[in-house]
């Protein structure tokens, strides 16, 4: 009994925790680092980038992926997978709806307290903003 | 051992054996997972839109974030997932204490990472950076700027809520281990409640860079 329990119950030893957290923290550092230096439009894709290794390290390590029943890493692709789909399928549309329709950005509310030219003269921002 | 005919408290009569009732408490965890990643991709979702609809006020209301707090939380976030799967592991080499002291360490980090939100959050209530019709702070550039703090407070919010839920949770594991439920053989519940602790860091990883570090 105890025999096959060893085979089923991957136990990984201390030091690979240890890593794997520490790897997370240099990881976090580089992410802050690099968010401080402009890389002309990359920024945003370097992120990504590094959280996502961040990610793998959090769920093949710590949530055990790389070792468990590969039935538990099918249904995690598939949540990350639709949930690409649901964010590809939507950007296709919202960010081509300016190729048909003329559209720019404008505020919701015109006379909201935030788009007033000097909101310290106004009453209405007086009373809003309390402070001012 | 007679566990065939005397089967131990811990095994439900409906499952053959251990591994058979084991494995099936983690797909069902795996698949409440995958909601959880389906209910906060609708966020992801509606930042992406907003963000690219007005890159430059995301770009603009983003340096009122406090990055030094963020990173700080990155990383309280990463310890306690660090402990916590190392209370898993003294679970399965049968070391109770060193495991307590460990759910106990996760459950501080935890509390750490809601103190610092807490100040972060009357930090903008205090200026009025806040969702939609509350807002108004006036001393960011750009359209909608109240568009970023909508999405900061739900996708904070909603992350903040589960932060709390996995406190309560590892609390219940934390009790049962004290009183002795859980060993070698039978720590399940245990290891649930981690991949919940881990999926919520997990989020936080994404949402650390997409809202405190935007280029």
């Amino acid at each position: 009994m105890s025999q096959e329990r060893t085979h089923t119950d991957h136990i990984l030893p201390n030091k690979t925790y240890l890593l794997v957290a520490a790897a997370l923290l240099v990881f976090t550092a580089i992410t802050v680092r690099v968010s401080f230096i402009d890389l002309g439009g990359y920024n945003a894709i370097a992120a990504i980038a590094i959280a996502t290794f961040k990610a793998l390290l959090v769920s093949f390590f710590f949530m055990h992926l790389l070792y468990d029943k590969k039935i538990y890493l099918f249904v995690f692709s598939i949540g990350l997978l639709f949930v690409g789909v649901f964010i590809a399928l939507t950007m296709f549309d919202t960010l081509r709806r300016a190729d048909i329709y003329d559209v720019t950005a404008e505020p919701i509310q015109k006379d909201a307290v935030i788009y007033q030219e000097n909101p310290a003269d106004s009453t209405r921002a007086d009373e809003r903003s309390g402070q001012h | 051992m007679s566990l065939a005919h005397n089967h131990p408290a811990y095994l439900a009569h409906h499952f053959s054996d251990m591994e058979q009732q084991k494995a099936s408490a983690k797909l069902g965890m795996w698949i409440f997972l995958l909601t959880e990643i389906l209910l906060f991709g609708g966020l992801f979702c509606a930042y992406a839109v907003f963000r690219s609809w007005n890159p430059q006020m995301f770009l603009n209301a983003h340096k009122h974030l406090n990055v030094i707090l963020g990173t700080v939380n990155t990383a309280v976030l990463i310890s306690s997932s660090l402990t916590m799967a190392l209370a898993i592991r003294s679970l399965q080499v049968d070391k109770k204490r060193p495991a307590i002291i460990f759910l106990l360490l996760t459950l501080a980090f935890a509390a750490t990472f809601l103190v610092i939100k807490y100040f972060e959050y009357a930090h903008k209530i205090h200026l009025g950076q806040l969702p939609g019709k509350f807002y108004t702070y006036t001393g960011i550039e750009g359209t909608n700027p109240h568009i970023f703090f909508s999405i900061y407070f739900a996708m904070t919010g909603l992350h903040g809520l589960h932060i709390l839920v996995g406190m309560i949770v590892i609390s219940w594991v934390l009790v049962n281990t004290v009183k002795d439920k859980y060993s070698s053989e039978y720590y399940t519940p245990v290891e649930n409640a981690g991949l919940y602790w881990h999926l919520v860091d997990l989020i936080w990883i994404y949402l650390f860079p997409l809202l405190y570090l935007i280029g």
